[in-house]
C-alpha cells in the first residue's frame, strides 16, 4: 500500500482524464485568483447554497444524460433522442399527475416505462434492423418531440406532485437531492460496468463488433441494453428538470441537451468511434463545460454567448486527439530543439 | 426503361410515389388543396429549408454531415439585419454574409480534412460557434426596413391572375437547378460521389479528395448563408435564434429524398422531393386547422422511419435488377 499514491499519480498521468481534469483545475485556479466569491458557500435553513452548488445543480441534467450517452458512444453509437425522451417523460408525468392524480411511485413507474419503450425502439432499430445510430435516433428525436407536444396539447403544464418537486428542489442533509441522485446513478453504473462483465462487453462491441460476436458476446443485446439505459437516464434527467422548474414546456424541455451530453462525453475523453470509455471523464466533462460557462458569465459574458466557449472546448479536445496535430507539434518541437542545439 | 427501375433508383422512386400519394390524398381531403397557389406556396414558404437541404445533399453524398447550417442561417439573418440597420447597402451586406458563410464552411471543411476529425463533432462545434456569434452580433431581434427589401418582396412572376411566383422561390429553384448541374454534369459532382462511395479508393484513383471535401463544406456554408438571406426576405427581420433545429429538418428532407447517410448514393432531385413532402405536410396541417404542429413532427418522424427501414431492407436484399 505504500506506493499507492505514486501509482495513482502515474495512472492519472497516463489516463485520458488528465486533460479534462487539468482544464477543470485551471478554471478553479482562475476563480481562486480572480473571483474568490465563486467558492462562497452559505447555508440557509441548513441547506447548502453558493456558486459551486449552482454549477453542480445546473450540470446535473447533462451529467445524467452523459452517463447513458457514454455507454451508447462506447458501443460505437450515438443517441440524438435523449432530449425528446426528456420531453415525452416530462409531458407524460405532468399530464398524469394532473389528470389521473397518480402518486409519485406511479409517476416514476410510468416515466421509466415510457423511457424503456423508447430505448427498446432505438435499440431495436440500431441493433436488430441495422440502421445507423445517428439516423435511428434522429427519427425518435423528431417523432418523440411531436408525441410530447401532443400529450399536453402543446401547452405548458404545472407540476404539483410533492415527490417530483422534492427530486428537483429538495435537500437531504443539506445537499440538493439532484446531486445525490447523480452520485447514486454514477456509482451504480460504474459498479455495473467495472465489477461485472458488462463494461468489458460494451468496450468489446465498440472496438470490433464482429470480433466480439465471434467470441460469444451478444453484441446486439449489449447495444439494445445501452440504448435502454440511455433512455432511462434521460427519464431521470427529465424528472429532475421538471421538479426544479416546477412546470413542463414540452416544446423546450430537453431541447439541444443531446448535443450537450455528447459534448460532455467527448470532452471527458471517450472517443466517438467507440471502444474504451470513462464514466468519470464524462462527469468531469459536464462539470468542465458548466464551470467554464459559469466562470465566463460571472466575468461579464452575456449568457447567450455561452455556446462560443463550448465550441472552442470541443474543437480543442478534437484537435488534442488528432494524430496529425500531434505529429505537427512534435515536428515543431524537434525543429526548435535542433535550432537551439 | 427497365434500367430506370434498378435497385439504386428505388428509394427515389419511393419518394416520388409518396409525394404524389400525399399530395393526392390531401387534394381529396381538402377542397382547394390541388391548386397552383398551393404548389407555388410550397416553393415560397420552404425556400430556406430547400436551399439548405440542397447544400446538405452534397455533404451527405460525400459521407459527411453538417450540423451547423441552422446556426449559420440564424447568424446570417442577424448579421444582414445589423449591417443594413447600420446603413450598409443591402447588396453589400448580402454579399458579405455569403462570403462569411462560405468561409465558415471552408474552415470547418479544412479542419475535418487536415486533422481527419469526425464531421459530426467539428460541425457540432461550428453549430455552437455560429449560434454564439449570432448573439454577439445582437441578442435583440432587428427589423429590416429598406427599399431594396421591399422591391425584392414585391417582385414576382405572375403565373395567373392570383398566383405569383415570389423571388424567394426563384432563388430556391435557381439553386436547385445549379446543384443538379453540379452534381451530375461536373467533375466536382463525380468526385463527391466517389468520395462518398469510398474515400480511400477515390484517393488511390488520384482524385483531389482534400480539395473536394473542403469545397463541399464551403458549398454547404454558402447554402446555409443563402438560406439565411432567403429567410430575411420571408420575415423582413433578423434574429439570433432563427433556424434552431433547422439542420435536422434539412437532414430529414435529404434522407426522405432517398439519399443514404452512408454516402455515395442519392440525388439532388430526391432532396427537392423531400423538401416538397415536408412542405406538403406543413400545408396540410395548416389546411386542417384543428391539428397543431405536433402532428407535423409525428408525420415527418413516421415518414423518416418508413423510408429508412425500406432503404435498409433494400440495401440488405439480394441485388435483384442489377443483372439487367
Amino acid at each position: 500500500m505504500s506506493n499507492a499514491p505514486a501509482s495513482i499519480v502515474s495512472r492519472l498521468a497516463q489516463s485520458r482524464l488528465i486533460w479534462p481534469l487539468a482544464g477543470l483545475a485551471l478554471l478553479l485556479l482562475f476563480n481562486l485568483v480572480f473571483d474568490r466569491a465563486f467558492f462562497d458557500l452559505s447555508t440557509r435553513d441548513g441547506n447548502l447554497y453558493g456558486p459551486i452548488i449552482t454549477v453542480l445543480r445546473l450540470a446535473v441534467k447533462v451529467m445524467l444524460l452523459a452517463m447513458g450517452m457514454t455507454l451508447v458512444i462506447a458501443t460505437g453509437g450515438v443517441d440524438l433522442s435523449v432530449g425528446s425522451v426528456m420531453a415525452i417523460v416530462g409531458a407524460l408525468v405532468a399530464f398524469l399527475a394532473e389528470r389521473a392524480q397518480l402518486g409519485f411511485p406511479g409517476l416514476l413507474a410510468v416515466g421509466l416505462a415510457a423511457a424503456l419503450i423508447v430505448g427498446l425502439f432505438n435499440g431495436a432499430l440500431v441493433a436488430y434492423i441495422g440502421i445507423q445510430p445517428i439516423v435511428a435516433t434522429l427519427i425518435m428525436m423528431v417523432l418523440g418531440r411531436g408525441v410530447a407536444l401532443s400529450i399536453t396539447g402543446g401547452m405548458p403544464v404545472r407540476i404539483e406532485d410533492a415527490g417530483v418537486l422534492f427530486l428537483g428542489r429538495g435537500f437531504i442533509a443539506g445537499v440538493p437531492v439532484q446531486i445525490i441522485l447523480v452520485l447514486v446513478v454514477f456509482l451504480l453504473t460504474a459498479l455495473a460496468c467495472r465489477k461485472t462483465a458488462i463494461g468489458l462487453f460494451v468496450e468489446a462491441v465498440g472496438d470490433n463488433e464482429v470480433a466480439s460476436r465471434l467470441s460469444g458476446v451478444n453484441a446486439r443485446g449489449i447495444k439494445l441494453l445501452t440504448y435502454i439505459f440511455c433512455a432511462v437516464c434521460a427519464a431521470l434527467a427529465a424528472l429532475v428538470s421538471i421538479g426544479d422548474v416546477g412546470r413542463v414546456e414540452p416544446d423546450r424541455l430537453g431541447q439541444m441537451l443531446e448535443l450537450d451530453a455528447i459534448t460532455a462525453v467527448v470532452v471527458g475523453g471517450t472517443v466517438l468511434t467507440g471502444g474504451r470509455f470513462t464514466l468519470t471523464g464524462s462527469l468531469i466533462g459536464a462539470l468542465l463545460i458548466q464551470t467554464l460557462t459559469m466562470t465566463l458569465v460571472r466575468q461579464g459574458m452575456p449568457s447567450d454567448v455561452a455556446p462560443v466557449p463550448k465550441a472552442l472546448v470541443i474543437l480543442a479536445v478534437c484537435l488534442l486527439q488528432s494524430a496529425r496535430l500531434r505529429a505537427q507539434l512534435a515536428a515543431l518541437f524537434s525543429k526548435s530543439r535542433r535550432a537551439v542545439s | 426503361m427497365r434500367q430506370f427501375f434498378i435497385r439504386k433508383n428505388l428509394p427515389i422512386l419511393a419518394t416520388a410515389a409518396v409525394l404524389v400519394l400525399l399530395f393526392g390524398t390531401f387534394s381529396l381531403l381538402f377542397p382547394n388543396f390541388l391548386s397552383l397557389r398551393v404548389i407555388a406556396n410550397l416553393f415560397t414558404n420552404n425556400a430556406h429549408v430547400g436551399v439548405i437541404a440542397v447544400g446538405m445533399t452534397f455533404v451527405i453524398l460525400s459521407g459527411g454531415i453538417d450540423l451547423s447550417v441552422g446556426s449559420v442561417l440564424g447568424f446570417t439573418t442577424i448579421f444582414v439585419a445589423t449591417l443594413i440597420n447600420h446603413e450598409v447597402p443591402p447588396v453589400v451586406a448580402i454579399g458579405l454574409a455569403l462570403v462569411v458563410g462560405s468561409a465558415f464552411g471552408a474552415g470547418m471543411g479544412a479542419v475535418i480534412q487536415v486533422y481527419q476529425l469526425p464531421p459530426f463533432l467539428v460541425t457540432l462545434a461550428g453549430m455552437f460557434l455560429a449560434r454564439g456569434l449570432a448573439f454577439v452580433v445582437s441578442a435583440q431581434s432587428l427589423e429590416i426596413k429598406h427599399g431594396f427589401y421591399g422591391a425584392v418582396i414585391d417582385f414576382g412572376i405572375p403565373l395567373t391572375e392570383q398566383v405569383t411566383l415570389r423571388a424567394t422561390s426563384g432563388i430556391f429553384v435557381a439553386v436547385f437547378l445549379a446543384a443538379l448541374c453540379l452534381a451530375h454534369f461536373s467533375r466536382f459532382g463525380r468526385n463527391v460521389y466517389a468520395i462518398g462511395g469510398n474515400a480511400s479508393s477515390a484517393l488511390l484513383m488520384g482524385l483531389p479528395v482534400a480539395r473536394t471535401r473542403i469545397w463541399i463544406y464551403t458549398l454547404s456554408g454558402f447554402c446555409a448563408a443563402l438560406g439565411g438571406i432567403v429567410f430575411t426576405f420571408q420575415t423582413q427581420s433578423g434574429n439570433a435564434t432563427n433556424g434552431l433545429g433547422l439542420e435536422l429538418d434539412a437532414i430529414a428532407a435529404v434522407v426522405i429524398g432517398g439519399t443514404l447517410l452512408s454516402g455515395g448514393v442519392g440525388y439532388v432531385a430526391g432532396t427537392m422531393m423531400g423538401v416538397l413532402i415536408y412542405g406538403t405536410i406543413l400545408t396540410a396541417i395548416s389546411f386542417h386547422g384543428q391539428l397543431d404542429s405536433s402532428w407535423q413532427r409525428i408525420a415527418i418522424g413516421g415518414l423518416l422511419l418508413v423510408f429508412i427501414v425500406i432503404q435498409r431492407l433494400l440495401t440488405r436484399a439480394p441485388a435483384f435488377g442489377r443483372s439487367n
